[in-house]
């Protein structure tokens, strides 16, 4: 039973960061209809731009704010230099563009840090705490829901509450109605990509100490992951995604407790083909029919 | 919505090509002459080329399969696929546990080569019905994303199960000399590029008739529009899980010459990287062509080369040598691609046919 509580708060903690992750995911999809498959990169990125950050300077939070800059111009700066330019029509190109920005960032971090993994800080320990004799949450797990808690409450308050939360709900939702009406639309949509590249990164510096350290595949995995917890919330829905990040973040908790750590790619894979067939949609999403 | 896809897919001038008048001469017959040309070709190249080319050349047949198997997938039939890479290395996994049993129990002779190469061509055709079973039921980015999750997956798998597969270690694979009727001294890379390019040009006589048949017509038509091709009778769902199960038993060929080439499988050769690199090939070389495979498998072996020999231009430090040897290319490949994507999507296939067209238009040639 103590084992199960601790596999469950643990997985919690790891199901918290996948669910900062979809929803980056799920922001850019409301956006502009684009999975942006070179989140991953872009938040490794991020975390090596926090990692030279510390190691200039020794604190631990100038690289992490700096981590949290980077991500959010990498994104406007995806969008504008790259994204921008290409041909919506096929959906098969933005795809293909991100790959390319995949291969990109991943060689050039390779060629200035190396292909080596590096250690990564954490600002608290990750031992963890006892109650009553029981092994709980460690500081970083309870930091790790406070961040994620902190920026889920504030992407609501930007996106429900505020005029630029507004015309940027208005810009996904109906383009040329909203630029008659006034709305900068490639403006919004570059906001968009600048806020969930920064999502992004935050996740990216939650999960990477948690795991072998920074490395420039070191988000590959967590990726698909976070892609299936989108995928299982259905990508248009926010909550949905972060119902899937706390499931994804369990199940792997689970597999890896009870089952053994080798077999968390596996179950990741058989998730994912199961809730694409059974639910390609997702399960928050209303069914809708698709034509042949 | 779907006519608007249709207008922005890459491969238009294969419309046209489908409503060019027939040749007196049957397909079949002109494929085999152009691979019968190839072949000579090739034999004589291999006498030419010292063993390092021929080696290359080898390995660019290797690639070769892959990526017309992708071609057909993507460029002829829309489906995305960023697992090959990982179907290229159930290939080689296969090919190497079969050579293994066969020199277990002392059958080394060379003709086992073509049982074991069969047998990895028909787990990748396993693997690829499964994955392509569910591929057929997806779109866009979900199944971007599902061929993304087993192109991350699978390499991990030989650690998993690493009694099988032996780890990040990975397995050697017992291959044959060349025969010894060739002669003593006979170099071990040209008997290695007439096993490949033997296996490559027979699986492309076999991609270009496929093209060229209903099953061909079937794939454009469910690429250009879904609905259409349903109400001319296509059966959609079977006709993509089709594609996909012919790519893949290229994809898996590609990926046991591969292992015979390096006579050794590890799962580092077969990550996440080279799926990308293999999409990459096929969109540079320009999709929807089976000569823009050509291209990419080429570019796929020629640019390491390159950024070797520009890198040792330089006097570097051996570390910066080495981070800059394997991440150079990568990068190359990855501006090239979104380069291509944003300003030329037909690639360089599409590039040469417009220019030829531009020529054509400008100077008719006159036929009698």
């Amino acid at each position: 039973m103590d084992r199960f509580l601790f596999l469950t708060l643990d997985g919690l903690s790891r199901g918290a960061v996948y669910a900062a992750f979809a929803l980056a995911l799920v922001l850019i999809w409301r956006a502009g209809r684009i999975v942006n498959f070179a989140q991953g990169a872009m938040a490794v990125a991020a975390a090596y731009v926090a990692y030279s950050v510390t190691a200039a300077t020794g604190s631990y939070w100038l690289g992490f704010g700096a981590a949290l800059l980077a991500g959010l111009l990498l994104g406007a700066v995806v969008d504008i230099a790259v994204m921008r330019l290409v041909d919506h029509r096929s959906p098969l190109n933005p795809v293909i563009v991100a790959l390319g920005l995949v291969l990109l960032i991943q060689a050039v971090l390779g060629m200035v840090y190396g292909n080596e993994y590096l250690p990564a800080q954490t600002p608290f320990s990750r031992s963890a705490l006892t109650v009553g004799g029981t092994a709980v949450l460690s500081p970083y797990d309870l930091f790790v829901f406070a961040t994620v808690g902190v920026v889920g409450a504030a992407l609501v308050w930007i996106f429900t509450r505020t005029a630029i939360g507004l015309r940027m709900r208005a810009a996904a939702f109906a383009p040329e109605v909203s630029r008659l009406l006034g709305v900068n639309v490639g403006g919004m949509l570059t906001l968009g990509w600048a806020l969930a590249s920064g999502v992004g990164a935050l996740a990216g510096m939650l999960v990477i100490p948690t795991e072998l350290g920074l490395h420039p595949h070191a988000m590959d995995l967590v990726f698909v992951s976070a892609f299936t917890a989108a995928v299982i919330g259905g990508l248009d829905s926010p909550p949905g995604a972060v119902v899937g990040g706390l499931g994804v973040g369990l199940l792997l908790s689970y597999v890896s407790g009870y089952a053994g750590g080798d077999l968390i790619p596996l179950a990741v894979l058989a998730l994912l083909m199961t809730v694409l067939l059974v639910r390609p949609g997702g399960l928050f999403a209303p069914v809708t029919a698709r034509r042949v | 919505m779907s006519a608007t896809r249709a207008a922005a897919r890459p491969g238009r001038a294969t419309a046209v090509e489908s409503t060019r008048p027939r040749r007196a001469v049957p397909t079949l017959l002109r494929h085999l002459a152009v691979a019968a040309g190839v072949a000579l070709l090739v034999l004589m190249a291999s006498y030419q080329l010292d063993s390092f080319r021929n080696f290359q050349l080898a390995t660019v047949a290797a690639y070769l399969c892959a990526t017309a198997g992708l071609t057909v997938l993507t460029g002829l039939c829309g489906q995305l696929s960023l697992g090959h890479g990982a179907l290229m290395a159930t290939g080689a996994y296969a090919l190497a546990l079969t050579q293994s049993a066969f020199a277990e129990r002392g059958l080394i002779a060379g003709g086992w080569l073509i049982v074991s190469l069969v047998v990895a061509v028909l787990a990748t055709v396993v693997v690829g019905a499964v994955v392509g079973v569910v591929a057929a039921r997806l779109r866009g980015p979900y199944l971007a994303g599902l061929t993304l999750a087993v192109a991350v997956v699978v390499p991990a798998l030989t650690v998993t199960f690493d009694g099988v597969f032996n780890g990040e270690q990975g397995l050697p694979v017992p291959v044959a000399p060349a025969p010894a009727g060739l002669g003593l001294y006979f170099p071990h890379e040209r008997w290695q590029l007439w096993v490949a390019a033997a296996a490559t040009l027979l699986c492309l006589v076999l991609l270009a008739n496929l093209v060229r048949s209903r099953y061909g017509r079937s794939f454009r038509a469910v690429r250009d529009d879904e609905v259409a091709a349903r109400l001319a009778g296509i059966h959609v769902a079977r006709t993509q899980v089709i594609a996909f199960v012919v790519s893949a038993a290229s994809a898996g060929l590609g990926g046991a010459l591969l292992a015979v080439l390096a006579q050794r499988v590890s799962p580092g050769a077969f990550g996440l990287t080279l799926s990308l690199f293999l999409l990459m090939a096929v969109v540079i070389g320009g999709l929807g062509r089976l000569a823009g495979a050509v291209w990419g498998a080429f570019l796929l072996v020629a640019l390491p080369d390159l950024t070797h020999s520009l890198t040792n231009l330089f006097t570097l430090s051996p570390a910066a040598a080495q981070r800059l040897e394997g991440n150079v290319p990568l990068a190359i490949f990855g501006g090239t691609l979104i380069v291509v994507m944003i300003a030329a999507p037909g690639g360089v296939q599409g590039l040469l046919s417009r220019l030829t067209g531009a020529l054509r238009a400008r100077w008719p040639v006159r036929r009698s």
